[in-house]
């Protein structure tokens, strides 16, 4: 057992969980606010790291010798697109659904997700291969006696906490996080207090774009590769975790993202097989056993 | 006395159901207005097309003399029309000083930009809202609760809160949707007292919808009683309760 439950697997586990927690949270935001499962959401992330790959080659040679300052200026980039087309497709496809059956735009979400796969695999510049992802960052690797972590797995670890920590902030103490709040329990309610609730679902989406877009981005820059169809998996198995944390609860996202990313990690480390399977194992568990997820509230009927 | 709010021939269908059906009335400034009717009889339907939830099939809604028919909830609310609900729709996991503050906010036209961006400007605003906020709690006798989370206090405490969340947003016309339900009589005479008070205090026009005949017949200055969407008799209170139609669709059966 030593060999899967060690040091090195866990901050392996924390970071894989650093990533899915920023897919999560999208999912879960714009679920809590339009009870929407936005299957685009995968893909987001899959713009963000191609806006940075981009970015980084287009302006690489203006930064010599400031990798620091290139590598936020890319973060930024890859944030900037995620959280763009995002508010294009809530505008785009999902607004205009919006009093239709929920179905329809669930439809929707997986038309607009097989779109921009495919749309980016077709155009030229891009095109459907795996592209190797640059070393934005030099790789170093810290020994730490029983673990070995790249500075990589701090990065990943350490942005993802502080835009976390900045969405925590913005929730519970701005009066747009107060709106979102209330938009989530209660649109009608909400409108008739004087919210624009159009105005506060695109900032959810762009949210929640842009941490997808963040997420691809460190996901690019770790598995140092990307194609068009790499948000596939990793957006699944965040709506997973954010089923896990309780589908439209914040802090549930984060907390069934950081259990999904060590349960994947210690599956893997067992058998790399059982690694991929086990997120739709906890799907069904889940499902069975707490369909409201670990932190979600019971779901009460409105009248 | 010129009308405040102005209805002009509305009809609404649901599908092939008429629930509301050519009704026209003016609100004079100041007054207590009361609708009552039987259930289904449209009541909150009505109100409804008054905040912009629904468009009206047909007719028109003036308020202060301008069109507002088909205009958007939150832009009828920031131009002086707050309402409650005959189902509480209280922020339940806000706190009640929350809920009034994010009437007051946005009720109030503040930019979500400058709240976000926390500007000088906005940070002085945000003081006097906490203060406002913290008032209207006062005011309805809440501020033990403040803190606290709306989904915490009991149910008469939640009616007070959703009127004082209306308030906060300044309107000039305050909609009351049977705000008496499930109130017990000791209840039921305090919110009386607090609707005329909250009338003088604050210089809203107040259209109420009830059920309750004993807040309507003490409270309102004019009655209307609808049934099926159609108008069945108006006037003073002391007329109204003398109408047989009315005596025969609503208050025979109640017996009051």
């Amino acid at each position: 057992m030593g060999a899967i439950f060690n040091a090195q697997q866990i901050v392996n586990g924390l970071q894989v969980g650093s990533i899915y927690a920023l897919i999560a949270l999208g999912y879960t935001m714009v679920y809590g606010i339009v009870r929407l499962i936005n299957f685009a959401h995968g893909d987001f992330y899959m713009l963000g790291a191609y806006a940075a790959y981009g970015v980084f080659f287009a302006f690489n040679a203006l930064f010599v010798g400031k990798t620091g300052l290139m590598a936020f200026v890319v973060l930024i980039a890859s944030m900037a697109a995620g959280g763009l087309i995002a508010l294009l497709t809530n505008r785009l496809a999902y607004k205009p659904l919006r009093y239709k059956p929920k179905l329809s735009s669930l439809i929707t979400a997986i038309g607009v997700s097989m779109f921009l796969e495919y749309f980016l695999s077709a155009l030229p510049v891009v095109g459907p291969s795996y592209r190797s992802f640059p070393d934005i960052l030099p790789r170093v690797n810290i020994n730490l006696g029983n673990a070995v972590i790249s500075n990589y797995v701090i990065i990943d670890i350490v942005i993802a906490a502080v835009l976390m920590v900045g969405l925590t902030l913005l929730i519970k103490k701005t009066t747009l996080g107060m709106a979102m709040r209330a938009v989530s329990q209660d649109k009608d309610a909400a409108r008739l207090m004087g919210i624009d609730i159009e105005k506060v679902i695109a900032f959810t989406f762009l949210i929640g774009g842009s941490f997808a877009g963040a997420a691809g981005l460190l996901a690019g820059m770790t598995y140092p590769r990307i194609v068009p169809y790499m948000g596939i998996q990793p957006g699944l198995k965040a709506f997973i975790a954010a089923v896990l944390g309780g589908i439209g609860n914040i802090p549930g996202a984060v907390l069934g993202a950081y259990i999904m990313g060590l349960a994947e990690t210690f599956a893997s480390a067992y058998n790399s097989l059982i690694g991929e399977g086990i997120a739709f194992a906890i799907l069904i568990v889940v499902l069975l056993v707490r369909p409201r997820g670990l932190l979600g509230e019971k779901f009460a009927d409105k009248i | 006395m010129p009308a405040l709010l102005s209805i002009k021939g509305m009809t609404h269908f649901f599908g092939g159901l008429k629930a509301v059906s050519n009704f026209s009335y003016d609100i004079p400034e100041g007054i207590i207005y009361g609708l009552i009717g039987p259930n289904g009889s449209g009541k909150t339907t009505i109100f409804n097309l008054i905040t912009g939830i629904y468009s009206p099939t047909e007719g028109k809604v003036f308020f202060k003399d301008k069109d507002i028919t088909g205009a958007k909830p939150y832009k009828i609310v920031q131009s002086g029309i707050a309402r409650t609900f005959q189902n509480l729709r209280i922020f339940s996991s806000l706190t009640a000083l929350d809920n009034i503050k994010i009437a007051k906010h946005f009720g109030s036209k503040s930019s979500l930009a400058t709240s976000v961006l926390r500007l000088p400007s906005f940070m002085n605003e945000e003081i006097a809202i906490k203060k406002e906020s913290l008032e209207l709690l006062d005011l309805m006798h809440l501020s033990h609760r403040a803190k606290e989370n709306a989904k915490n206090l009991p149910y008469g405490e939640l009616r007070r809160l959703e009127i004082a969340r209306a308030l906060a947003t300044k309107p000039q016309l305050l909609l009351l949707d049977e705000p008496a339900a499930g109130m017990n009589p000791k209840e039921v005479e305090e919110l009386m007292g607090l609707i005329t008070h909250i009338r003088n205090e604050f210089k809203v026009t107040v259209f109420l919808i009830e059920h309750h005949m004993q807040v309507v017949m003490g409270i309102c200055e004019y009655i209307k009683v609808i049934d099926f969407g159609e108008t069945i008799a108006e006037g003073i209170p002391e007329a109204v309760a003398k109408e047989p139609r009315v005596l025969e669709a609503y208050l025979g059966k109640r017996g009051a």
